[in-house]
Protein backbone atom coordinates (compact mmCIF):
# COMPACT_ATOMS: atom_id res chain seq x y z
CA UNK A 1 0.00 0.00 0.00
CA UNK A 2 1.44 3.40 -0.95
CA UNK A 3 0.77 6.69 0.75
CA UNK A 4 2.63 9.61 -0.84
CA UNK A 5 5.31 11.24 1.27
CA UNK A 6 4.43 14.72 2.46
CA UNK A 7 6.27 17.98 1.86
CA UNK A 8 5.08 19.99 4.83
CA UNK A 9 3.05 18.30 7.51
CA UNK A 10 2.84 16.07 10.58
CA UNK A 11 3.27 12.33 10.92
CA UNK A 12 2.04 10.69 14.11
CA UNK A 13 3.91 7.41 14.29
CA UNK A 14 4.12 4.44 16.65
CA UNK A 15 0.43 4.62 17.49
CA UNK A 16 -0.78 1.49 19.25
CA UNK A 17 -2.66 -0.57 16.66
CA UNK A 18 -6.33 0.29 16.90
CA UNK A 19 -5.87 3.68 18.59
CA UNK A 20 -5.53 5.63 15.34
CA UNK A 21 -9.22 6.32 14.85
CA UNK A 22 -9.68 7.55 18.42
CA UNK A 23 -6.75 9.93 17.97
CA UNK A 24 -8.23 11.06 14.63
CA UNK A 25 -11.51 11.88 16.34
CA UNK A 26 -10.13 13.55 19.48
CA UNK A 27 -7.64 15.62 17.47
CA UNK A 28 -10.50 16.85 15.29
CA UNK A 29 -8.73 15.78 12.11
CA UNK A 30 -12.03 15.17 10.36
CA UNK A 31 -12.56 18.92 10.29
CA UNK A 32 -9.38 19.62 8.29
CA UNK A 33 -9.47 20.49 4.57
CA UNK A 34 -6.05 18.99 3.85
CA UNK A 35 -5.29 15.35 3.11
CA UNK A 36 -5.20 13.11 6.15
CA UNK A 37 -4.30 9.43 6.00
CA UNK A 38 -4.86 6.87 8.73
CA UNK A 39 -2.85 3.77 8.07
CA UNK A 40 -3.90 0.86 10.25
CA UNK A 41 -2.06 -2.28 11.22
CA UNK A 42 1.29 -1.33 9.70
CA UNK A 43 3.96 -3.97 10.26
CA UNK A 44 6.46 -2.77 12.87
CA UNK A 45 9.63 -4.49 14.02
CA UNK A 46 9.31 -2.89 17.46
CA UNK A 47 5.56 -3.02 17.98
CA UNK A 48 4.39 -5.89 15.80
CA UNK A 49 1.55 -3.76 14.44
CA UNK A 50 1.02 -0.03 14.67
CA UNK A 51 -1.13 2.77 13.27
CA UNK A 52 0.21 5.89 11.56
CA UNK A 53 -1.53 9.19 10.85
CA UNK A 54 -0.19 11.48 8.11
CA UNK A 55 -1.45 15.06 7.93
CA UNK A 56 -0.56 17.00 4.80
CA UNK A 57 -0.31 20.39 6.51
CA UNK A 58 1.61 21.95 9.40
CA UNK A 59 -1.26 22.21 11.82
CA UNK A 60 -0.93 22.79 15.57
CA UNK A 61 -1.16 19.46 17.37
CA UNK A 62 -2.66 19.07 20.84
CA UNK A 63 0.03 16.92 22.40
CA UNK A 64 -2.11 16.43 25.51
CA UNK A 65 -4.61 14.47 23.41
CA UNK A 66 -1.89 12.17 22.13
CA UNK A 67 -0.42 11.81 25.62
CA UNK A 68 -3.83 10.83 26.93
CA UNK A 69 -4.79 8.37 24.16
CA UNK A 70 -1.42 6.83 23.41
CA UNK A 71 1.65 8.20 25.21
CA UNK A 72 3.93 5.84 23.26
CA UNK A 73 3.23 7.63 19.99
CA UNK A 74 5.76 9.97 18.38
CA UNK A 75 5.10 13.15 16.44
CA UNK A 76 7.29 13.99 13.45
CA UNK A 77 7.24 17.48 11.95
CA UNK A 78 8.10 17.55 8.24
CA UNK A 79 9.26 20.68 6.43
CA UNK A 80 10.41 20.63 2.80
CA UNK A 81 10.26 16.85 2.91
CA UNK A 82 12.77 16.77 5.78
CA UNK A 83 12.22 15.62 9.34
CA UNK A 84 12.88 18.76 11.40
CA UNK A 85 11.50 17.67 14.75
CA UNK A 86 10.67 14.39 16.43
CA UNK A 87 8.79 14.48 19.72
CA UNK A 88 8.01 11.79 22.20
CA UNK A 89 4.88 12.40 24.21
CA UNK A 90 4.34 12.28 27.96
CA UNK A 91 1.00 11.82 29.68
CA UNK A 92 -0.34 15.26 30.65
CA UNK A 93 -1.01 15.91 34.32
CA UNK A 94 -4.19 17.79 33.38
CA UNK A 95 -6.43 17.14 30.40
CA UNK A 96 -8.69 20.07 29.60
CA UNK A 97 -11.55 20.17 27.10
CA UNK A 98 -10.71 16.85 25.44
CA UNK A 99 -13.18 14.41 26.96
CA UNK A 100 -16.38 14.90 28.92
CA UNK A 101 -17.31 13.57 32.35
CA UNK A 102 -19.97 10.90 32.01
CA UNK A 103 -21.20 11.07 35.61
CA UNK A 104 -24.78 12.41 35.48
CA UNK A 105 -24.35 13.68 39.04
CA UNK A 106 -21.27 15.77 38.18
CA UNK A 107 -21.63 19.55 38.30
CA UNK A 108 -20.39 19.65 34.67
CA UNK A 109 -23.60 17.86 33.64
CA UNK A 110 -25.65 20.97 34.44
CA UNK A 111 -23.21 23.89 34.15
CA UNK A 112 -22.27 24.01 30.49
CA UNK A 113 -19.66 26.77 30.78
CA UNK A 114 -17.39 24.70 33.04
CA UNK A 115 -14.32 23.19 31.39
CA UNK A 116 -14.22 19.42 31.54
CA UNK A 117 -10.89 18.83 33.28
CA UNK A 118 -9.33 15.50 34.21
CA UNK A 119 -6.29 14.90 36.39
CA UNK A 120 -3.84 12.02 36.02
CA UNK A 121 -4.20 10.10 39.30
CA UNK A 122 -2.44 6.85 38.44
CA UNK A 123 0.36 7.06 35.88
CA UNK A 124 1.04 3.32 35.80
CA UNK A 125 -2.63 2.53 35.28
CA UNK A 126 -3.15 5.53 32.93
CA UNK A 127 -6.08 6.62 35.07
CA UNK A 128 -7.57 10.08 34.71
CA UNK A 129 -10.28 11.36 37.03
CA UNK A 130 -12.65 14.31 36.75
CA UNK A 131 -11.34 17.14 38.95
CA UNK A 132 -14.88 17.89 40.13
CA UNK A 133 -16.43 14.53 40.97
CA UNK A 134 -13.39 12.18 40.67
CA UNK A 135 -15.17 9.87 38.24
CA UNK A 136 -12.76 7.82 36.17
CA UNK A 137 -12.40 8.83 32.51
CA UNK A 138 -13.25 6.37 29.78
CA UNK B 1 -7.78 30.88 50.11
CA UNK B 2 -7.94 27.69 52.14
CA UNK B 3 -11.18 25.71 51.78
CA UNK B 4 -12.24 22.21 52.77
CA UNK B 5 -13.59 20.17 49.87
CA UNK B 6 -12.32 16.69 50.69
CA UNK B 7 -11.20 15.26 54.01
CA UNK B 8 -7.87 14.60 52.29
CA UNK B 9 -7.35 18.38 52.02
CA UNK B 10 -6.39 18.11 55.69
CA UNK B 11 -3.19 16.44 56.83
CA UNK B 12 -3.32 13.89 59.64
CA UNK B 13 -1.64 16.48 61.85
CA UNK B 14 -4.28 19.09 61.00
CA UNK B 15 -7.06 16.62 61.79
CA UNK B 16 -5.41 15.86 65.13
CA UNK B 17 -5.21 19.60 65.84
CA UNK B 18 -8.90 20.08 64.95
CA UNK B 19 -9.85 17.23 67.25
CA UNK B 20 -7.73 18.73 70.04
CA UNK B 21 -9.43 22.11 69.51
CA UNK B 22 -12.87 20.46 69.54
CA UNK B 23 -12.02 18.68 72.81
CA UNK B 24 -10.89 22.00 74.29
CA UNK B 25 -14.16 23.63 73.17
CA UNK B 26 -16.07 20.82 74.92
CA UNK B 27 -14.05 21.39 78.11
CA UNK B 28 -13.98 25.19 77.98
CA UNK B 29 -16.90 26.54 75.94
CA UNK B 30 -16.75 30.02 77.51
CA UNK B 31 -13.24 30.49 76.11
CA UNK B 32 -14.65 30.37 72.56
CA UNK B 33 -17.99 32.16 73.07
CA UNK B 34 -16.82 35.41 71.44
CA UNK B 35 -14.21 33.98 69.07
CA UNK B 36 -16.17 34.85 65.89
CA UNK B 37 -17.97 37.99 67.03
CA UNK B 38 -18.82 40.14 64.00
CA UNK B 39 -18.15 37.34 61.51
CA UNK B 40 -20.82 35.75 59.30
CA UNK B 41 -21.24 32.20 58.06
CA UNK B 42 -23.36 31.67 54.92
CA UNK B 43 -25.00 28.25 54.80
CA UNK B 44 -25.95 27.53 51.18
CA UNK B 45 -27.95 24.34 51.18
CA UNK B 46 -29.29 23.40 47.75
CA UNK B 47 -30.37 19.98 49.00
CA UNK B 48 -32.45 19.11 52.10
CA UNK B 49 -30.61 18.76 55.39
CA UNK B 50 -31.50 19.01 59.06
CA UNK B 51 -28.43 18.02 60.99
CA UNK B 52 -25.66 19.46 58.92
CA UNK B 53 -27.17 22.89 58.36
CA UNK B 54 -28.33 23.30 61.95
CA UNK B 55 -25.00 21.98 63.18
CA UNK B 56 -23.09 24.60 61.18
CA UNK B 57 -25.44 27.33 62.32
CA UNK B 58 -25.32 26.26 65.98
CA UNK B 59 -21.53 26.08 65.72
CA UNK B 60 -21.28 29.65 64.42
CA UNK B 61 -23.70 30.99 67.03
CA UNK B 62 -21.75 29.28 69.83
CA UNK B 63 -18.63 31.03 68.53
CA UNK B 64 -20.42 34.37 68.84
CA UNK B 65 -20.88 34.81 65.07
CA UNK B 66 -23.90 35.25 62.84
CA UNK B 67 -25.47 33.20 60.08
CA UNK B 68 -26.91 33.93 56.62
CA UNK B 69 -28.87 31.03 55.25
CA UNK B 70 -30.20 29.62 52.00
CA UNK B 71 -32.05 26.44 52.82
CA UNK B 72 -33.22 25.27 49.40
CA UNK B 73 -32.40 25.79 45.75
CA UNK B 74 -35.94 27.08 45.19
CA UNK B 75 -35.39 30.06 47.47
CA UNK B 76 -32.18 31.28 45.81
CA UNK B 77 -31.04 32.56 42.44
CA UNK B 78 -30.04 28.99 41.58
CA UNK B 79 -33.74 28.59 40.69
CA UNK B 80 -33.19 31.27 38.03
CA UNK B 81 -30.25 29.37 36.62
CA UNK B 82 -27.41 31.20 38.38
CA UNK B 83 -24.15 29.28 38.20
CA UNK B 84 -22.37 27.98 41.29
CA UNK B 85 -19.42 30.23 40.42
CA UNK B 86 -21.57 33.37 40.38
CA UNK B 87 -23.34 32.36 43.58
CA UNK B 88 -19.98 31.91 45.31
CA UNK B 89 -18.69 35.28 44.11
CA UNK B 90 -21.89 36.99 45.25
CA UNK B 91 -22.04 35.39 48.68
CA UNK B 92 -18.36 36.21 49.24
CA UNK B 93 -19.47 39.87 49.31
CA UNK B 94 -21.70 39.21 52.31
CA UNK B 95 -20.12 36.43 54.35
CA UNK B 96 -16.73 35.59 55.87
CA UNK B 97 -17.05 31.85 55.27
CA UNK B 98 -19.41 29.59 53.29
CA UNK B 99 -20.75 26.12 54.02
CA UNK B 100 -22.29 24.60 50.86
CA UNK B 101 -24.37 21.51 50.24
CA UNK B 102 -25.26 20.75 46.64
CA UNK B 103 -26.77 17.74 44.86
CA UNK B 104 -24.19 17.92 42.08
CA UNK B 105 -20.78 16.42 42.74
CA UNK B 106 -17.96 18.94 42.56
CA UNK B 107 -20.17 22.01 43.11
CA UNK B 108 -18.34 23.07 46.31
CA UNK B 109 -15.03 22.70 44.44
CA UNK B 110 -16.32 25.13 41.81
CA UNK B 111 -17.50 27.45 44.58
CA UNK B 112 -14.10 27.35 46.30
CA UNK B 113 -12.34 28.21 43.03
CA UNK B 114 -14.52 31.31 42.67
CA UNK B 115 -15.16 32.51 46.21
CA UNK B 116 -12.93 35.02 47.98
CA UNK B 117 -13.73 33.47 51.37
CA UNK B 118 -13.19 29.90 52.62
CA UNK B 119 -15.71 27.31 51.40
CA UNK B 120 -16.60 24.22 53.39
CA UNK B 121 -18.11 21.29 51.50
CA UNK B 122 -21.20 20.31 53.50
CA UNK B 123 -21.96 17.39 51.15
CA UNK B 124 -21.93 17.14 47.35
CA UNK B 125 -24.12 14.41 45.91
CA UNK B 126 -22.71 10.98 46.64
CA UNK B 127 -19.18 12.31 46.58
CA UNK B 128 -17.71 13.93 49.72
CA UNK B 129 -18.92 15.03 53.13
CA UNK B 130 -15.75 15.97 54.99
CA UNK B 131 -17.31 17.58 58.06
CA UNK B 132 -19.34 14.43 58.72
CA UNK B 133 -16.04 12.60 58.57
CA UNK B 134 -14.51 15.02 61.05
CA UNK B 135 -17.50 14.39 63.35
CA UNK B 136 -16.97 10.64 62.90
CA UNK B 137 -13.26 10.96 63.66
CA UNK B 138 -13.90 13.01 66.79
CA UNK B 139 -16.41 10.37 67.89
CA UNK B 140 -13.95 7.53 67.28
CA UNK B 141 -11.21 9.38 69.16
CA UNK B 142 -13.52 10.05 72.12
CA UNK B 143 -14.93 6.51 72.16
CA UNK B 144 -11.78 4.51 71.39
CA UNK B 145 -9.00 6.89 72.37
CA UNK B 146 -7.11 6.07 69.17
CA UNK B 147 -7.42 5.49 65.42
CA UNK B 148 -4.73 2.89 64.81
CA UNK B 149 -5.29 -0.85 65.00
CA UNK B 150 -9.08 -0.66 64.62
CA UNK B 151 -11.32 -2.97 62.58
CA UNK B 152 -14.01 -0.78 61.07
CA UNK B 153 -17.12 -2.30 59.51
CA UNK B 154 -19.20 -0.30 57.05
CA UNK B 155 -22.69 -1.65 56.41
CA UNK B 156 -25.42 -0.73 53.92
CA UNK B 157 -25.04 1.59 50.95
CA UNK B 158 -21.32 1.69 50.30
CA UNK B 159 -21.76 2.76 46.68
CA UNK B 160 -23.48 6.11 47.09
CA UNK B 161 -22.68 6.68 50.76
CA UNK B 162 -20.42 9.71 50.70
CA UNK B 163 -19.81 9.51 54.45
CA UNK B 164 -18.42 6.03 53.94
CA UNK B 165 -16.04 7.14 51.18
CA UNK B 166 -14.73 10.06 53.19
CA UNK B 167 -14.27 8.08 56.41
CA UNK B 168 -12.47 5.24 54.63
CA UNK B 169 -10.13 7.80 53.05
CA UNK B 170 -9.43 9.38 56.41
CA UNK B 171 -9.01 6.17 58.41
CA UNK B 172 -6.78 4.66 55.71
CA UNK B 173 -4.08 7.12 56.73
CA UNK B 174 -3.69 5.58 60.18
CA UNK B 175 -1.60 2.45 60.80
CA UNK B 176 -3.00 -1.07 61.14
CA UNK B 177 -6.58 -0.17 60.28
CA UNK B 178 -8.66 -2.90 58.67
CA UNK B 179 -11.95 -2.46 56.84
CA UNK B 180 -14.91 -4.83 56.60
CA UNK B 181 -17.28 -3.82 53.80
CA UNK B 182 -20.80 -5.20 54.24
CA UNK B 183 -23.31 -4.47 51.47
CA UNK B 184 -25.61 -5.96 48.87
CA UNK B 185 -23.85 -6.72 45.56
CA UNK B 186 -25.48 -3.69 43.92
CA UNK B 187 -24.26 -1.26 46.58
CA UNK B 188 -20.62 -2.34 46.93
CA UNK B 189 -17.85 0.18 47.47
CA UNK B 190 -16.86 1.73 44.10
CA UNK B 191 -13.76 0.32 42.46
CA UNK B 192 -11.85 3.60 42.70
CA UNK B 193 -12.13 3.50 46.48
CA UNK B 194 -10.94 -0.10 46.58
CA UNK B 195 -8.08 0.78 44.22
CA UNK B 196 -6.79 3.25 46.81
CA UNK B 197 -6.91 0.58 49.53
CA UNK B 198 -5.08 -1.87 47.29
CA UNK B 199 -2.42 0.66 46.37
CA UNK B 200 -1.74 1.32 50.06
CA UNK B 201 -1.87 -2.38 50.98
CA UNK B 202 -4.66 -1.73 53.47
CA UNK B 203 -6.50 -4.94 54.34
CA UNK B 204 -10.22 -5.14 53.59
CA UNK B 205 -12.83 -7.82 53.12
CA UNK B 206 -16.17 -7.61 51.30
CA UNK B 207 -19.18 -9.56 52.40
CA UNK B 208 -22.95 -9.54 52.21
CA UNK B 209 -23.32 -11.17 55.64
CA UNK B 210 -23.27 -8.77 58.60
CA UNK B 211 -23.68 -11.49 61.23
CA UNK B 212 -20.69 -13.42 59.99
CA UNK B 213 -18.30 -10.53 60.62
CA UNK B 214 -19.98 -8.92 63.65
CA UNK B 215 -17.57 -10.40 66.28
CA UNK B 216 -14.54 -8.89 64.52
CA UNK B 217 -15.67 -5.30 64.63
CA UNK B 218 -14.42 -2.46 66.84
CA UNK B 219 -16.72 -0.06 65.02
CA UNK B 220 -19.90 -0.76 63.07
CA UNK B 221 -20.77 2.17 60.80
CA UNK B 222 -24.32 1.73 59.56
CA UNK B 223 -25.69 3.70 56.60
CA UNK B 224 -29.06 4.41 55.09
CA UNK B 225 -29.94 3.28 51.59
CA UNK B 226 -30.65 6.70 50.12
CA UNK B 227 -33.75 7.04 47.97
CA UNK B 228 -32.43 10.27 46.43
CA UNK B 229 -29.39 8.52 44.92
CA UNK B 230 -31.45 6.13 42.81
CA UNK B 231 -32.74 6.88 39.34
CA UNK B 232 -34.98 3.82 39.57
CA UNK B 233 -37.55 3.50 42.39
CA UNK B 234 -37.75 -0.27 41.96
CA UNK B 235 -34.06 -0.67 42.74
CA UNK B 236 -34.46 1.47 45.86
CA UNK B 237 -37.42 -0.55 47.15
CA UNK B 238 -35.62 -3.82 46.54
CA UNK B 239 -32.48 -2.78 48.44
CA UNK B 240 -33.69 -0.47 51.20
CA UNK B 241 -34.22 -3.15 53.84
CA UNK B 242 -31.07 -5.13 53.16
CA UNK B 243 -29.73 -4.64 56.69
CA UNK B 244 -31.70 -3.83 59.81
CA UNK B 245 -29.74 -3.80 63.06
CA UNK B 246 -31.79 -5.24 65.92
CA UNK B 247 -30.76 -6.10 69.53
CA UNK B 248 -30.58 -9.85 68.84
CA UNK B 249 -28.02 -9.23 66.08
CA UNK B 250 -25.67 -7.71 68.63
CA UNK B 251 -25.44 -10.96 70.61
CA UNK B 252 -22.16 -11.84 68.93
CA UNK B 253 -20.79 -8.30 68.97
CA UNK B 254 -18.01 -7.11 71.24
CA UNK B 255 -18.95 -5.35 74.45
CA UNK B 256 -16.81 -2.38 73.44
CA UNK B 257 -18.26 -2.13 69.92
CA UNK B 258 -19.14 1.42 68.85
CA UNK B 259 -22.24 1.62 66.65
CA UNK B 260 -22.17 4.69 64.45
CA UNK B 261 -24.52 6.15 61.85
CA UNK B 262 -24.34 9.50 60.06
CA UNK B 263 -28.13 9.87 60.38
CA UNK B 264 -30.87 10.28 59.38
CA UNK B 265 -31.85 6.68 59.80
CA UNK B 266 -34.98 5.16 58.34
CA UNK B 267 -35.22 1.68 59.76
CA UNK B 268 -31.69 0.30 59.45
CA UNK B 269 -31.12 0.65 63.21
CA UNK B 270 -33.96 -0.37 65.49
CA UNK B 271 -34.86 2.27 68.09
CA UNK B 272 -34.40 -0.50 70.65
CA UNK B 273 -30.64 -0.14 70.05
CA UNK B 274 -30.69 3.52 71.12
CA UNK B 275 -30.47 2.65 74.81
CA UNK B 276 -27.57 0.23 74.26
CA UNK B 277 -24.38 1.82 75.61
CA UNK B 278 -22.67 0.83 72.38
CA UNK B 279 -24.89 3.20 70.36
CA UNK B 280 -22.90 6.33 69.47
CA UNK B 281 -24.94 7.97 66.71
CA UNK B 282 -26.43 10.77 68.75
CA UNK B 283 -23.01 11.46 70.24
CA UNK B 284 -21.85 11.87 66.62
CA UNK B 285 -24.44 14.60 66.14
CA UNK B 286 -23.16 16.55 69.13
CA UNK B 287 -19.55 15.98 68.18
CA UNK B 288 -20.41 17.32 64.72
CA UNK B 289 -21.19 20.72 66.18
CA UNK B 290 -17.94 20.88 68.16
CA UNK B 291 -15.72 19.83 65.27
CA UNK B 292 -17.44 22.34 62.95
CA UNK B 293 -16.69 25.02 65.53
CA UNK B 294 -13.03 23.98 65.43
CA UNK B 295 -13.04 23.99 61.62
CA UNK B 296 -14.69 27.40 61.30
CA UNK B 297 -12.10 28.80 63.72
CA UNK B 298 -9.22 27.27 61.78
CA UNK B 299 -10.35 28.46 58.34
CA UNK B 300 -11.26 31.97 59.52
CA UNK B 301 -7.87 32.26 61.26
CA UNK B 302 -6.03 31.11 58.15
CA UNK B 303 -8.03 33.60 56.07
CA UNK B 304 -7.04 36.39 58.46
CA UNK B 305 -10.67 37.10 59.33
CA UNK B 306 -10.35 36.54 63.07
Amino acid sequence: MNIDSITNGVVIDHITAGAGMRLYELLGLGELDCSVAIIKNVQSAKMGKKDIIKIDALIPIDFDVIGYVDPGATVNIIRDEKLVEKRTIDMPELLTGVIKCKNPRCITSVEQELDHVFRLTDRAGKVYRCIYCETKAG
Amino acid sequence: MRSLISILDLSVQEIDELIDTACDIIENPAKYAEACRGRKLATLFFEPSTRTRLSFEAAMYELGGNVLSVSSADSSSAAKGESVADTAKTVSCYADIIAMRHPKEGAPYVAAKNASVPVINAGDGGHNHPTQTLADLLTIRREKGRFDGLTVGFCGDLKFGRTVHSLIGAMARYPDVRFVLISPEELKLPSYEKDVLKQKNIPYVQTTDLMEVMPELDILYMTRVQRERFFNEEDYLRLKDSYVLEPKKLAAARQDLSIMHPLPRVNEISVAIDSDPRACYFKQVLNGKYIRMALILKLLKEAGRI
